[in-house]
């Protein structure tokens, strides 16, 4: 980015290409031993469930969990469940990174709020949120609306301590800066609060999206009639170990893909600032 | 001369927990209008405090403060800031980060914006404005900063130890182009400093503040016989080391 590059762009040295070479062949040393150890543990299974080394009706099967997959997808089953958990997960997230941000901000705004709500915030920070399932099936009933509750939950005091540390290890200086113009409280939030802490808002995207999808799966757990957490549930209490393993496997793609929507997100914005 | 800065009697204590501390007793002092006046003293004396003071965005506990004759009461546009680092808004291009002054004081309009884009022409800036910060070096991102100063048409500036940050060898170019900068704009200046040399090679007037609580120990004009007078020229003038002494002795230094 430096103006300043003293390295001229097409003169390349041969011990700087000796250099490229080798750090290209660590990188798909690595690529190709992560997709080894996958191909291995999945023919490994098959062939000990196939030779009976272990119960496959208890540990399933990769041959089974791709029937199971496929078949989810000729009757459409896979995709609604893997629809409705993604969609409330968003749903979660989104609110609770809103909310929580929006949280963040009062408390910025007023000491006397922040002092107070503090030792609340250490306490519902360290509460494990399981244990409010039973609280909110019971408030809310067993729908939708209280999974989606049950992932804000998960999401909304983390974003709110994280926000709020950032907004107030806002630089003092740049603060004092804007006040030299005259700037008002709210034109400080705007000016220089906000967009110094958009870079720790959008790390805390990543953990949330995380905690949201957690959120989700105990709702489901507790609460609902379709989703991926439901699938699981249900194929448990069955002895349908196919369709848990499968709908766990489909639950680590979701998990994966979300991360890495919010990873790109982050890419988009950092180089955007 | 027209007298743009008055101090009057101003005291100022710190309130904390752990008792009270002041900072600055009974000062008295003024600036004339065009003047350059760098004030020096102890480290923790209450030097930037007094900026502050002078600037509105605190207040005295007691005196007051008169600006082109006008209590202070708060920031005012014709007071304008300098601070140590340059504080450069890293999301914001150098345009950006100039007009952010305007911006704050709903003064962005067609005639201001022309002034800048005046400001940044004329002082090596104007191809770098849809740049952002980290793209320039120390040096171009302190010039950025005095012009987004100067960007609200401040007749007065506040200088707290602005060159302080950098590295010697910019130090001394930056203090040099600000210098010129300032005196063609016909800008009045307070430069709070630790650089003596600093000091003596760019002031009309040197204050020198005892330590906390701050007072007024000794006042000196300075009078360099240099043919054309520049902070670098300045420092090859044989009075040079002459004030350097006097008031290096006088700041008293204990270490």
């Amino acid at each position: 980015m430096s103006m300043y590059d003293n390295m001229e762009k097409d003169y390349v040295s041969e011990g700087y290409k000796k250099y490229l070479i080798s750090h290209k062949r660590f990188k798909s040393a690595i690529r190709v031993s992560r997709i080894v150890i996958l191909i291995l543990i999945f023919v490994l299974w098959e062939f000990a469930a196939n030779n009976e080394w272990i119960d496959p009706f208890i540990m399933s099967q990769p041959s089974k969990i791709l029937y199971t997959l496929t078949s989810m997808a000729k009757d459409g089953s896979l995709f609604i469940h893997t629809g409705v958990t993604v969609y409330e997960t968003l749903v979660g997230f989104v609110i609770g990174t809103l909310l929580g941000s929006l949280i963040a901000i009062a408390l910025w705004w007023s000491d006397f709020l922040a002092s107070v709500l503090d030792p609340y915030l250490v306490v519902l920070n360290a509460l494990p949120k399981t244990a409010l399932g039973p609280i909110i099936l019971v408030w809310i009933g067993g729908t939708t609306k209280s999974i989606i509750v049950m992932a804000l939950l998960f999401s909304i005091v983390v974003t709110i301590i994280n926000v709020f540390t950032a907004f107030r290890n806002c630089d003092e200086d740049k603060i004092k800066l804007l006040k030299t113009f005259g700037a008002t409280k709210k034109q400080i939030l705007q000016k220089v609060v906000l967009p110094s802490g958009v870079t720790t808002i959008i790390s805390t995207l990543k953990i949330n999206v995380g905690l949201s999808l957690v959120g989700v799966i105990v709702g489901e757990f507790l609460v609902s009639k379709a989703g991926l957490g439901y699938l699981i549930i249900y194929g448990g209490q069955v002895f349908k170990m196919d369709l848990v393993m499968t709908s766990v496997l489909i639950l680590a793609i979701v998990a994966a893909v979300l991360y890495l929507s919010v990873l790109w997100i982050e890419k988009k914005v950092l180089k955007m600032m | 001369m027209e007298k743009v800065v008055e101090v009057v009697d101003v005291s100022m204590n710190y309130h904390t927990l752990e008792g009270e501390t002041q900072a600055i007793r009974k000062l008295n002092l003024y600036i004339t209008n065009g003047e350059f006046v760098s004030i020096v003293g102890p480290s923790g004396c209450g030097k930037s405090t007094l900026l502050s003071l002078i600037s509105g965005i605190i207040m005295p506990t007691s005196g007051k403060i008169l600006v082109n004759g006008k209590k202070v009461d708060g920031p005012s546009p014709s007071v304008g800031y300098m601070l140590q680092k340059d504080h450069l808004f890293e999301w914001r291009t150098i345009i950006k980060n100039i007009t952010i002054g305007l911006e704050i004081q709903g003064k962005l309009n067609k005639e201001n914006q022309e002034f800048v884009e005046k400001l940044l022409n004329e002082y090596g800036l104007y191809e770098f404005r849809n740049y952002y910060p980290k793209q320039l070096s120390g040096g171009m991102r302190q010039r950025v900063a005095l012009i987004r100063t100067l960007a609200t048409k401040p007749d007065i500036l506040l200088l707290d130890e602005p060159f302080s940050a950098l590295d010697y060898q910019t130090k001394i170019a930056i203090s040099e182009e600000v210098w010129l900068i300032l005196k063609k704009e016909k800008k009045t200046a307070i430069l709070v400093t630790h650089d003596l040399a600093e000091a003596i090679s760019m002031s009309d007037r040197i204050i020198v503040l005892t330590k906390r609580p701050a007072e007024i120990k000794s006042i000196h004009q300075i009078k360099l016989t240099c043919d054309y007078k520049t902070p670098i020229t300045c420092r090859e003038a044989p009075e040079f080391r002459v004030y350097f002494n006097t008031i290096w002795r006088e700041l008293d230094v204990h270490v």
